[in-house]
């Protein structure tokens, strides 16, 4: 038996510890893992719970990214609770397997701590990775401080592997500004950790040697369709309620309270921005002081990236006259994917708000409040006009003379 | 303890319980699926096996059927080798949290082709090995990408015409050598390191056993005959396979803990390899005048392979 490791009520944590120590208390029976920045330390502390007797499952240091989630895979099909964590160039190479684990319904944990993709080879956050496998048919959360990293993991097992689910589940951070910087984390003891997650059910394993089953067929134009049709629609229809369940039992354990999409300040906002990861409490605070100055500012963070929240953002922005989504990726050549997801959800929704989009912080560049003040500037200038008085899509931040397009 | 099966001839091993079922989209032919029959049958122990992308795998789990009477995945076409080493770890952390579902031991086979095996699993096939899992590797080693149509792997022979490094005018086909995968795998320092072919029945059965007692990984590479890429009449599988083995192209031998060699098998007259190039369609091609030599330096090469084996195995190292 593993150890029990005595945690402070609160511990100062940053995002890589409080997602290591979450992987702890539930008792992923294993984890294949490669090292990489700034995911590595999610590897190196499990490895050091490994050493000091608080872990009893099995830790594979395997050869690459594609082998730890090739070794998730099989560990996950055989039937236990599993897990990993990676970043960037090494999420670019698992690309294959992540498709490979949603499609053969398996509820292994993914911890991505988002970080630019090379060329240039950069190490810091952005969301570049994250967009890379939005279609990857997993689903994904997004944590904007190390509090909701350790949260969100607890989470993302209990739906994973509800047996109407069945689907893999990421976790996301921002590298570094999440991931490398230390806050204090309120803890759950590790048996009401594990307790709210439970033991592991296992479903189709090919462990259980009297009932063999064979995983990851073949299909063709007879069959393909069929069955991601079914994850598609089981991702469209079985996913929310299991997540707004588990956001409830989460919350009635704890009272952090998580929703599919995080409003701040939205009841009467008439100019809201749209971010992700740590860009949300920035934006949350930037909010707080236009509204200090008379405008009606407001804040959506998207917590479930995939499956995407169509209803709950319809909702989020009724009022709102003025909209801007801020994307963290470079789009290459086209509009940025949360100004295209917000598009597609609002072009019928009631609103006729004004929406453009803005690319910010590539490869780990600040998100400062001054950028964030320009922004809400635009956006009342685009509510009092009705239409867009930008071009549709900027770049903010970046040196040389101004980039704008549409 | 693992339980082996003792198999005196072949009408009893032909009536043997199978848990790869005959129903299988395989070519008439195709020495896989007799390769595979031979693996599994060795052993009445619980099997947990894996395939990588191939003809193995597209031929036996097309949705809604399976060929398979025992657990198996396949993920991809690289990751045969990781996808039942993370199912062994699976089994080592149930096993020790008390979780698994009967008491049995069961054995962890991964199956892939030579462009699985040589080529685009290479890496992760060497991961499972530098970390010690308990499992078996078998490279179903045909020579060639034949689920694909015939592409040229790394393990394709010298003058072999494959359809990315065909025969013409100005070519002989292949240009490099194939690679010696055991002597690669054997330098992992694995506990067990064979080549089989299944004409050689009792061989193969002995050294599959031995590998399923070995502790670690065990790596066997099964040369398979193909007679859709080789070019050869589905009926005369065992016969080609015969001339690879008794004109030692395919010589048998194993290599214990990394570096003791044995030969296990010493054909009573030695085919030559002309034979055995002759009665393939892929090297017609080097029997023109102009490519004759490389005939000959087939010869020579195996010649100096069969004396390295033998002086390998004198010497004991």
């Amino acid at each position: 038996m593993a150890d029990t490791m005595e945690l402070r009520d609160i511990e100062v944590w940053d995002g890589n510890m409080a997602a290591a120590q979450a992987l702890r208390q539930v008792q992923v029976d294993v984890v294949a893992a490669y090292p990489i920045t700034p995911s590595t330390p999610v590897v190196e502390n499990y490895a050091n719970f490994l050493a000091n007797g608080y872990i009893d499952g099995e830790f594979v240091m395997v050869e690459s990214e594609h082998a730890a989630m090739s070794g998730c895979i099989g560990a996950s099909a055989a039937g236990g609770r599993v897990a990993t964590a990676t970043s960037a160039q090494g999420y670019a190479l698992m690309v294959e397997t992540l498709y490979q684990a949603s499609g053969m319904r398996l509820p292994i944990i993914l911890n991505v701590i988002n970080r630019a993709l090379a060329s240039p080879l950069n190490v810091n956050g952005d969301h570049s990775d994250m967009y890379l496998g939005r279609d990857s048919g997993w689903i994904q959360f997004d944590a904007y401080n190390p509090q909701q990293a350790y949260d969100l993991n607890f989470v993302a097992f209990k739906v994973a592997e509800d047996h109407d689910v069945r689907l893999p589940v990421m976790v996301h951070q921002d590298g570094f500004m999440t991931s490398h910087t230390a806050q204090g984390v309120k803890t759950l003891s590790d048996e009401v950790a594990f307790n709210f997650v439970g033991e592991f059910q296992p479903m189709n394993d090919m462990l259980d040697l009297d009932h063999p089953v064979t995983h990851g067929v073949q299909t063709e134009e007879d069959w393909h369709f069929e069955h991601k049709a079914r994850q598609h629609n089981d991702l469209m229809t079985k996913v929310f309620p299991k997540i707004q369940a588990a956001f409830d039992a989460y919350e009635a354990l704890t009272g952090r309270k998580y929703n599919i999409v995080e409003c701040y300040d939205m009841d009467d906002a008439e100019v809201a921005v749209v971010c992700m990861g740590t860009s949300v409490e920035t934006a949350v605070e930037v909010a707080k002081e236009q509204r200090a100055k008379g405008i009606k500012a407001g804040v959506v963070g998207i917590r479930v990236i995939r499956p995407w929240p169509f209803e709950q953002i319809a909702q989020a922005f009724q009022g709102c006259k003025a909209i801007a989504a801020l994307d963290r990726s470079s789009p290459n050549g086209a509009p940025g994917m949360l100004y295209n997801e917000l598009a597609g959800t609002l072009y019928n929704a009631a609103t006729r708000a004004v929406l453009t989009g803005y690319v910010y912080g590539l490869g780990g560049r600040d998100l400062t409040k001054s950028l964030l003040n320009q922004i809400y500037a635009d956006l009342v200038a685009n509510a009092a006009a009705g239409k867009p008085t930008t071009a549709l899509q900027q770049l903010i931040g970046v040196r040389g003379p101004k980039l704008e397009f549409l | 303890m693992s339980e082996m099966k003792n198999i005196k001839n072949l009408k009893e091993f032909s009536t043997s319980a199978d848990r790869f079922e005959g129903a299988n989209l395989l070519c008439p032919g195709c020495a896989h699926s007799i390769i595979v029959r031979e693996v599994l049958n060795a052993t009445n122990d619980d099997l947990i096996l894996s395939a990588a992308t191939g003809c193995l795998e597209v031929c036996t789990a097309v949705y809604p059927y399976t060929s398979w009477d025992a657990s198996w995945i396949h993920i991809g076409f690289e990751n045969a080798s990781t996808a039942i080493a993370g199912a062994e770890a699976m089994h080592k952390a149930l096993k020790r949290k008390g979780r698994l579902k009967q008491e049995r031991d069961p054995k962890f086979v991964a199956f892939g082709g030579d462009g699985a095996t040589y080529d685009i699993g290479f890496q992760w096939l060497s991961g499972c090995f530098e970390r010690g899992h308990n499992m078996m590797y078998v490279c179903l080693d045909n020579e060639v990408y034949a689920n694909t149509g015939g592409q040229r792997s790394s393990s394709t022979p010298i003058g072999a015409s494959a359809t990315t490094s065909p025969a013409g005018r100005v070519s002989y086909g292949e240009k490099m050598n194939k690679k010696d995968m055991l002597a690669i795998m054997a330098a992992h320092g694995a506990p067990y390191v064979a080549q089989v072919a299944p004409n050689k029945w009792k061989d193969m059965i002995k050294k599959i056993q031995t590998g399923f007692a070995a502790n670690g990984p065990v790596y066997i590479n099964a040369m398979s005959a193909c007679t859709t890429e080789w070019k050869f009449l589905p009926e005369d599988t065992i016969a080609i396979s015969d001339m690879a083995t008794d004109s030692l192209v395919f010589p048998l031998y194993e290599i214990i803990d990394g570096t003791k060699l044995n030969i296990t098998y010493r054909p009573k007259t030695v085919v030559p390899v002309e034979e055995y190039l002759a009665a393939q369609g892929r090297f017609k091609h080097l029997f023109k005048d102009e490519y004759k030599y490389l005939i000959k330096e087939w010869q020579e090469r195996v010649d100096a392979k069969w004396d390295y084996l033998q002086r390998r195995e004198e010497a004991s190292v």
